[in-house]
């Protein structure tokens, strides 16, 4: 690497030999005004708004700044009136084509222009070529490209057609100096309802999460749509990006598991008489969360979709719990989250707050304090469950705003009341995919899909699988205290079987008698757990009853009454055949 | 001697993990059904044995009901796949042996499925209300 | 001297198979002839039923019974046979169990009667003429035994002491018997004088049994010519060897026929047949509903397969009688 001295402005400085001089002139703060360059694109030189006089060796001349490499003892003049003459008859040249692109008229006011003398034109494009330059050479999707020559030459897309090779990545809006292109409106919207989701390809799920490190959505990554841009990459100084990375299945050999996979909160739209998806303003209760996050994407506000901040807030509860047409048991968390983000979203957008509940369910420690501080709070309460949201206005009040009709039942009459944002609490359900993870385990589900314990209070976290067992939501709806504690429970019990180095037999395994075996081998293969062999050298089936389970399926078939059961002998169940058919 | 009702009776096999705990289940959420079905517990549906069912129509039973775990399910990976191929070679016994069709079911329950319970012995209790006693000794 | 123990044979519903078994003993016979008084034998000595009839009761040393019970006069004959002797075996396959006879069991009386006097083609005289218990040709009183409805193995009409199984039971377990009678070195009442261990134990062709069968074929002597070495299992045949008794020499399978299970269950077993299904079944390969009865139908006759000797010592004993299906 060969350094080169280089004078700016009287500044002097080192840079690498040949590099681009408008780099040189940022790093020392020196500006210099560009329209056509763009860091992640090579230069390209043809606004020449970024025009300099360069002293080589006596030699004085123009250049453009941006493809200009540095050599050895030159020396740079940035604001000379030969430059600024220069720049301001460019700049003309550039209103005579675009007239009023708010960006060049702000440039054209620092060079004193008032009245441009080749008068303004009405176009919106100066030819940069940034658009095109970005779409073929980062993002890699060769949409757009120069059409014509001279004066009519324009920037396109082959044919005029629209592109079947635009990704819609929108990387041409955003580089565009002029604001000339813009975003179809139904990608506009999709992207303004991104603030509660994830804003690039490339991002840290949550401020919390762990790791903490951005992951890359293989669905929106342009990268894997184009095999270009990198851009991420690019500019990650660890270069810790990796785009070769690939899925990887890994088998870990274990002696217990917790099954700890939760729940998913019930979609709100099996509910469709509050609205969601039809009003922005309806939200679940988790889009709320997000929301009051201090280092969400409101930074702790609750605004409504237009960005303005909610007068009046409805938080109906049992949004998919206690309810025949969703679930009909009690999702147990959602009055206290309820009640939290009531508190929350009164103490950061000071809007009045309903909640609409069947019954007030707060019970555990310091839950029921909290509901009498609520009251305190003047949050209000109305006893019924909500019949349905609509933005159905009757009188001028509830114009505008959506109407929430309720039976008050404390009150006994039906109530309509206008609020600015609906909050669901949705409920708990079991994953979609829980009978898939049953079966892994050889667990069971209760009919809604929970994982069942094996004694509700005996072995609250075992399965009847050995060596597995449950904790959390998986089990069935809790809040965090009791899935803390459960998870304790189950890494204890984790912890015995590791710390014990042994484990306990059932009882009920099956034995065979040698004596009586005449080594058919028919409850050889049998056996799931391979627990029988049949010994060549006596001749006989032998079974090792360390690893017999006990489901008795090889007694069953055993044609000699050589294979037994401990307590499902023949003689026991043939005896319970008899006891249970006594008149 | 006084002629009552005709009141069937059933011998129930249940396996540990789906159809015994669904008749947990079916108690705890007090789902009652006929009181006509006495349960046999075996750790799995593979456990019974041909000659319990034969010896429990020779007892005096009216039916008899082998609950397992649904296909794909067995706790014990394929225990109820050997009971079902057990149980169809039975019903061709049986049907030689006189026994209607109806008297002798093999039903898969999971564990989770007690109003499954409650309907299957229900409905076999009713069919074998109208069929009639079944005496194996003529 | 002493007085030499006497011996009985007595015939009831049987082939005359057992029979043939007693003088298979070939010269050993001659050592019971020496050792014993035989006081009845009906295929070879002319005795009398007012001969056993006059004798005191237990006078008899043993009573060695064949077949199975069907009528009144086999009642009443095995009824007295217990009375004189002090102790009864019931001898071969159909005492045991109930034997080929017992296949009666899945019909009933009037099934057979209309079977062998009304439906066979090659009915001789006139159709529908039963056997009467009581008639008078020719003024003449003519009496016949009962036809019973079912027919039963000797211990479910009276007391049996031991069985010696087999159709017909091996010279060789029947000698092993007499001796066994002969010198007091008899085992608990109620035993089967054969070993308690199934007929896998000493086949011939044991060692050919793979770790793992899996059946996706049912074969039939009657369509398929076994290979001489192999399992029968192994190869597809029905073989009752894993649910039948041994002791018999294995006979059959030197003769290239699977095992038919005529020495019947061992101790405990409860249902011959119904073990044997459970074994059998345990050994198929399908897993759907569809094709295991796909499978099956291979079996055109279950219980005749599986129950061949045993129907009725089965637990359900016959065909519910009315039965519909």
């Amino acid at each position: 690497m060969k350094l080169v001295k280089v004078t700016i402005d009287g500044i002097r400085t080192e840079a690498e030999d040949r590099t681009p001089l408008v780099q040189v002139a940022q790093k020392i703060g020196v500006k210099i005004p560009t329209l056509c360059h763009h860091p992640l694109v090579e230069p390209y030189g043809v606004c020449r708004i970024c025009t300099v006089e360069v002293h080589m060796r006596g030699r004085v001349r123009l250049v453009t700044a941006c493809n200009y490499p540095v050599t050895d003892g030159i020396e740079v003049f940035t604001q000379t009136d030969r430059v600024r003459r220069t720049r301001k008859l460019i700049l003309e040249w550039l209103l005579a084509r675009c007239g009023h692109v708010p960006l060049l008229n702000t440039l054209a006011a620092e060079y004193g222009i008032t009245e441009p003398r080749f008068g303004r034109g009405d176009d919106t494009c100066i030819l940069c070529g940034l658009c095109v330059r970005v779409c073929s050479d980062v993002v890699g999707a060769h949409a757009l490209g120069f059409f014509n020559r001279g004066t009519t030459r324009y920037v396109g897309t082959p044919y005029d057609e629209p592109s079947d090779r635009c990704i819609a990545c929108g990387a041409c809006v955003e580089v565009c100096p002029t604001g000339c292109i813009t975003m179809d409106d139904e990608v506009e919207q999709i992207r303004g309802e991104l603030p509660l989701g994830p804003m690039t390809a490339i991002y840290i799920p949550t401020m919390q999460a762990v790791p903490h490190q951005p992951v890359i959505d293989y669905d929106s990554c342009i990268h894997f749509k184009t095999d270009a841009c990198r851009v991420c990459a690019a500019v990650c100084e660890a270069k810790a990006i990796d785009h070769g990375q690939q899925d990887r299945r890994e088998e870990i050999q274990v002696g217990s598991i917790i099954v700890a996979t939760g729940f998913q909160p019930v979609d709100p739209q099996k509910v469709p008489q509050y609205g969601f998806g039809r009003y922005p303003n309806v939200v679940t209760a988790l889009q709320v969360e997000h929301m009051v996050n201090a280092s969400g994407p409101t930074n702790g506000q609750v605004l409504l979709k237009d960005g303005s901040r909610p007068q009046s807030v409805g938080i109906i509860h049992c949004v998919g719990s206690r309810d025949k047409n969703t679930h009909e048991y009690c999702s147990r968390v959602c009055c206290m989250y309820s009640l939290k983000l009531a508190h929350l979203v009164h103490e950061r957008s000071g809007a009045k707050v309903y909640n609409f509940y069947i019954d007030m369910r707060s019970a555990g420690k310091g839950y029921e304090e909290f509901y009498n501080h609520l009251l305190e709070e003047g949050c209000e309460f109305i006893r019924g469950r909500v019949a349905e949201v609509s933005d159905w206005a009757v009188t001028p009040a509830e114009q505008g705003k959506l109407v929430i009709r309720v039976e008050d039942t404390l009150a006994g009459l039906v109530r309509r009341i206008p609020v600015d944002m609906v909050v669901l609490s949705t409920g708990l359900e079991a994953r979609e995919d829980a009978d898939e993870v049953r079966r892994l385990f050889n667990m069971s589900c209760s009919s809604e899909g929970w994982f069942l314990e094996r004694h509700p209070k005996l072995a609250p976290v075992s399965t009847f699988t050995d060596g597995v067992f449950i904790a959390g939501c998986a089990q069935g709806p809790k809040d965090i205290p009791d899935t803390v504690a459960q998870a304790g429970a189950a890494a204890a019990e984790a912890l015995a079987l590791i710390d014990t180095g042994q484990v306990e037999l059932e009882a009920y395994t099956a034995w065979i008698d040698e004596e009586r075996c005449s080594g058919c081998q028919i409850c050889v293969p049998l056996c799931p757990f391979s627990a029988i062999e049949f010994s060549r050298e006596k001749k006989v089936s032998t079974l090792n009853e360390a690893l017999c389970k006990g489901c008795g399926t090889c007694v069953a078939a055993c044609p000699s009454h050589a294979a037994q059961q401990h307590h499902f002998t023949d003689a026991q169940i043939m005896t319970e055949i008899e006891g249970v058919l006594v008149r | 001697m006084a002629t009552t009702a005709f009141e069937p009776r059933i011998v129930a096999f249940f396996c540990n993990w789906c159809t015994y705990t669904a008749s947990d289940l079916a108690g705890t959420a007090r789902l009652a059904y006929e009181p006509t079905a006495p349960v046999i517990r075996v750790m799995c549906s593979g456990r019974v044995d041909p000659q319990f069912v034969l010896k429990a129509l020779q007892e005096g039973a009216d039916g008899v009901l082998i609950g397992g775990c649904h296909p794909g399910d067995c706790h014990y990976q394929e225990g109820n796949y050997k009971t079902l191929r057990r149980f169809r070679l039975l019903k061709r016994i049986l049907s030689q042996f006189g026994v209607e069709d109806e008297r002798v079911r093999l039903e898969w329950i999971s564990a989770s499925e007690g109003d499954r319970v409650q309907h299957v012995i229900n409905e076999m209790t009713d069919q074998l209300r109208k069929l009639g006693p079944w005496h194996a000794r003529s | 001297m002493a007085e030499k123990p006497k011996v009985a044979f007595y015939w009831c519903a049987s082939c005359g198979g057992c029979e043939e078994a007693v003088v298979d003993l070939e010269e050993q016979i001659l050592k019971v002839v020496d050792a014993v008084d035989i006081v009845l034998w009906p295929v070879a000595l002319d005795f009398k039923r007012r001969d056993i009839e006059a004798m005191p009761d237990q006078s008899i040393a043993v009573a060695f019974i064949n077949g199975g019970i069907r009528m009144s006069e086999q009642e009443e004959w095995v009824h007295m046979l217990r009375k004189k002797a002090r102790i009864v075996v019931a001898f071969g396959a159909c005492a045991h169990l109930g034997g080929i006879p017992g296949l009666a069991n899945l019909a009933d009386r009037r099934r057979i009667f209309d079977t062998v006097y009304r439906e066979v083609p090659t009915q001789e005289g006139q159709p529908g003429t039963f056997p009467q218990e009581s008639s008078e040709p020719d003024g003449n009183r003519l009496a016949l035994p009962a036809f019973w409805d079912e027919v039963k193995a000797l211990d479910q009409v009276i007391d049996v002491d031991y069985y010696l199984p087999g159709c017909a039971p091996p010279p060789k377990l029947i000698w092993g018997a007499i001796e066994a009678i002969l010198t007091g070195a008899l085992p608990p009442k109620g035993a089967v004088l054969s070993p308690n261990k199934a007929c896998c134990d000493d086949c011939p062709r044991k060692d050919s049994k793979p770790d793992k069968i899996e059946l996706t074929e049912i074969k039939r002597p009657a369509t398929h010519v076994a290979d001489p070495d192999l399992c029968f299992l192994a190869q597809g045949f029905v073989c009752l060897g894993p649910a039948t008794r041994s002791g018999c020499g294995n006979p059959c399978i030197e003769g290239n026929m699977p095992c038919r299970g005529c020495m019947g269950p061992m101790d405990d077993v409860f249902d011959q047949g119904a073990k044997f299904l459970s074994a059998f079944a345990s050994i198929l390969a399908p897993k759907t509903e569809a094709e295991i009865d796909r499978l099956l139908d291979q079996i055109p006759d279950p219980v005749g397969t599986f129950y061949r000797f045993s129907l009725p010592k089965s637990l359900l004993h016959r065909r519910r009688p009315g039965a519909t299906v």
